[in-house]
């Protein structure tokens, strides 16, 4: 059992973890965020490049040859970016719809709830999107559709709920680390305020759940067991949006203003938790297993 | 990232598993929990067979990974846990191993891993429970022995203990953490009173301990002359390490029986207790692939576990206690009968979010020393 990250897997994390910076700065974050321009179709060819789409293609099929994992990896740093855009949906499509794996073609999929993401912006549609309505999407960097009735019929596939986990434990250690930053250089009656136990708890309780969220996640992607998937799910989504609040908490009134990076990571949290359709049936589905053991 | 064990691996697992279906059935009936030299003896007996049969050094010598089945499947086994031997086997035994001379782990060694003699912990006192390093109970220097006075508290397995793996101070002046010195104090030593203390599940698990000018050879020190606090961070870190590993897995398990339980009474009808059983399902499934994780990153790093045990034992201590939460919903009025297992498991999962170092002390270590915060 070597139930850690390979050299190669570290060089891959960090690697593309390397690409966002130099491509997806604040700069860009706030561009998607202000969003007058779309969905940036240059940044979504350069993934392509990078191999973000292609990642589990077969090598004869153009694509990098890599297994879930690995997806799960790079998925986190995206995540961690809050990078815009229907990535996993277009991820999936790779190697069936004709130029997804490359980033010529932006594909996106009704998920959880019936939402559509991106939907004026893709050119292909995985399910049945017929009659979908715009909703004042909360996240300004996520454009949001809805198709009426569909919400509760829509059962997301396993991988499409993995790889949104994956990137909820990204977006989950970024607040961490936010809330970090602040509590180290913020200072109130003449002490950072990290030093305060009221705040250096709620620190740890961040980096706990990132911790548990992120070794379930990579556990599911291991074994692409549903149960796991599921469990990586619950705990990636409580991961991601008390860990949004949370920071929001430690950052104090400059948490709530728009300049503030916080109320992004949060309202992203909000969308991908509604992604991977109702938490209701997750629980359902591990307590069901619970019933099978017991015989 | 691998969950496959290798072969090597498979086989201690398969050897493991035959050998626990034969001598489980022969093992004598467990003695009653307030029947001190009877579980002294049960356990001693238990850590005898492990030894006859090549298991007795798991804890120290195999690899982490082979330590870890060894829990899972002595657990999934249902075979009697360290018990009296937890403080020789995890606390005191792997610190002499790490830090004593080669007399010292000749001394006290073997007979801990025979079953020969049982450790208890002293080192919390009255006025120094989380703040362990503020400890009072000094040591004097006269000859070839320090004079030990004081009192300590929560004292483990101090009834039938052998031996105490002691903490004094043996010099007043040293700022806290540097004037402390780590002892092994016989439990016969004239000057030693114990007497038993009875917690809130009704047993009498700890004891207070008293030292009335306690002689204890100098060459009972473990480590050099005031630098027991740092001794003692190698003793703490293999506790919250490995020691709760088994336990995840026996929660695993009682989380089945609730929900068989449920299904039973017919409080699985409810969705809102269906549901916090699949939360917890998915709690203790992460736990152990953290378990997992911790393991082979311990593995990766030589074996000495880090300050990881921290989040894994924050997260570990509130999950049990709300499998026990869960548990008395589900039985009702049931969970007012001392005579289900579970009340008294629900009564003693009260301490784990306080033993071994408090959720609060938990938080400080992770806020400090992994995410690099100021101190308060």
């Amino acid at each position: 059992m070597r139930f850690r990250l390979t050299e190669d897997q570290r060089v891959l994390k960090s690697g593309f973890r390397e690409v966002l910076a130099r491509r997806f700065r604040t700069e860009e974050l706030r561009g998607a965020v202000d969003g007058s321009g779309g969905l940036d179709r240059r940044l979504w060819r350069e993934l392509g490049e990078v191999g973000l789409f292609s990642l589990r293609l077969a090598e004869d099929e153009g694509g990098v040859g890599l297994g879930v994992p690995e997806a799960v990896l790079v998925f986190e740093e995206a995540g961690r970016a809050l990078l815009p855009g229907p990535l996993v949906a277009t991820h999936l499509a790779a190697g069936v719809v004709p130029g997804a794996a490359t980033g010529e073609t932006v594909v996106t999929a009704v998920g959880g709830g019936g939402l559509v993401e991106w939907l004026d912006e893709a050119d292909v549609v995985t399910g049945d999107a017929a009659g979908a309505v715009p909703l004042r999407s909360v996240d300004p960097a996520t454009p949001l559709h809805r198709v009426p009735g569909g919400g509760s019929s829509v059962r997301p596939d396993d991988l499409f709920v993995l790889l949104t986990a994956a990137e909820q434990v990204g977006t989950a250690a970024r607040t961490c680390e936010a809330a970090v930053q602040h509590a180290r250089t913020r200072e109130q009656f003449g002490r950072p305020i990290g030093s305060f136990q009221a705040v250096k708890h709620l620190c740890a309780e961040l980096l706990v759940r990132v911790e548990v969220a992120r070794v379930a996640v990579y556990a599911a992607a291991v074994t692409v067991d549903p149960v796991d998937i599921a469990a990586a799910r619950l705990l990636a989504d409580e991961a991601a949006v008390r860990g949004a609040r949370d920071s929001l908490q430690v950052h104090g009134g400059s948490g709530f203003t728009w300049e503030a990076d916080v109320h992004l990571c949060l309202k992203r949290a909000w969308v991908r938790a509604e992604r991977g359709g109702s938490i209701t049936e997750s629980e359902e589905l591990l307590a069901g297993e619970l019933l099978v053991e017991a015989g | 990232m691998d969950l496959a064990y290798s072969p090597e691996e498979e086989v201690f697992r398969a050897r493991l598993r035959e050998w626990l279906a034969k001598a489980l059935p022969s093992l004598p009936p467990k003695p009653s929990p307030d029947d001190w030299p009877g579980r002294r003896a049960y356990d001693l007996g238990w850590q005898r067979t492990l030894y006859d049969a090549g298991y007795a050094d798991v804890h120290w010598d195999a690899s982490p990974t082979t330590r870890l089945i060894f829990l899972e499947e002595t657990e999934r086994a249902g075979a009697p846990y360290v018990g009296a031997n937890f403080v020789g086997l995890l606390h005191a035994g792997p610190t002499i191993a790490a830090e004593g001379t080669a007399e010292q782990r000749a001394r006290w060694l073997p007979p801990i891993l025979r079953g020969e003699e049982v450790w208890c912990q002293g080192f919390s006192e009255p006025d120094a429970g989380s703040d362990l390093a503020s400890l009072r109970t000094r040591a004097r220097r006269d000859g070839d022995a320090y004079v030990v006075s004081g009192s300590k508290l929560w004292t483990s397995h101090a009834e039938v203990a052998d031996w105490c793996e002691l903490l004094v101070r043996t010099d007043g002046e040293a700022p806290k953490h540097r004037g402390i010195s780590w002892l092994a104090m016989p439990m016969d030593a004239p000057g030693v009173t114990v007497r038993p203390l009875r917690t809130l599940a009704g047993s009498t698990e700890f004891a207070e301990m008293f030292l009335d000018e306690v002689r204890v050879p100098v060459a009972n020190r473990v480590g050099a002359e005031n630098d027991g606090w740092r001794v003692t961070m190698v003793t703490l870190s293999f506790e919250r390490g490995t020691a709760f590993v088994g336990e995840v897995v026996a929660c695993r398990r009682v989380l089945v029986e609730v929900a068989r339980e449920a299904r039973a009474n017919g409080a699985w009808d409810d969705s809102g207790v269906r549901r916090r059983l699949g939360r917890l399902n998915a709690e203790f499934r992460a736990l152990w692939r953290l378990t997992q994780w911790n393991v082979s990153e311990g593995e990766a790093s030589g074996g000495v576990p880090g300050v990881g045990g921290s989040v894994f034992k924050l997260r570990y201590s509130r999950a049990r206690q709300e499998l026990y939460e869960l548990a008395a919903e589900v039985l009702g009025a049931g969970a007012l009968d001392l005579g289900c297992g579970w009340v008294l498991d629900r009564l003693s999962s009260l301490s784990y979010t306080i033993a071994a170092g408090t959720s609060e002390i938990q938080r400080n270590i992770v806020g400090e020393r992994i995410l690099g915060l100021p101190k308060g």
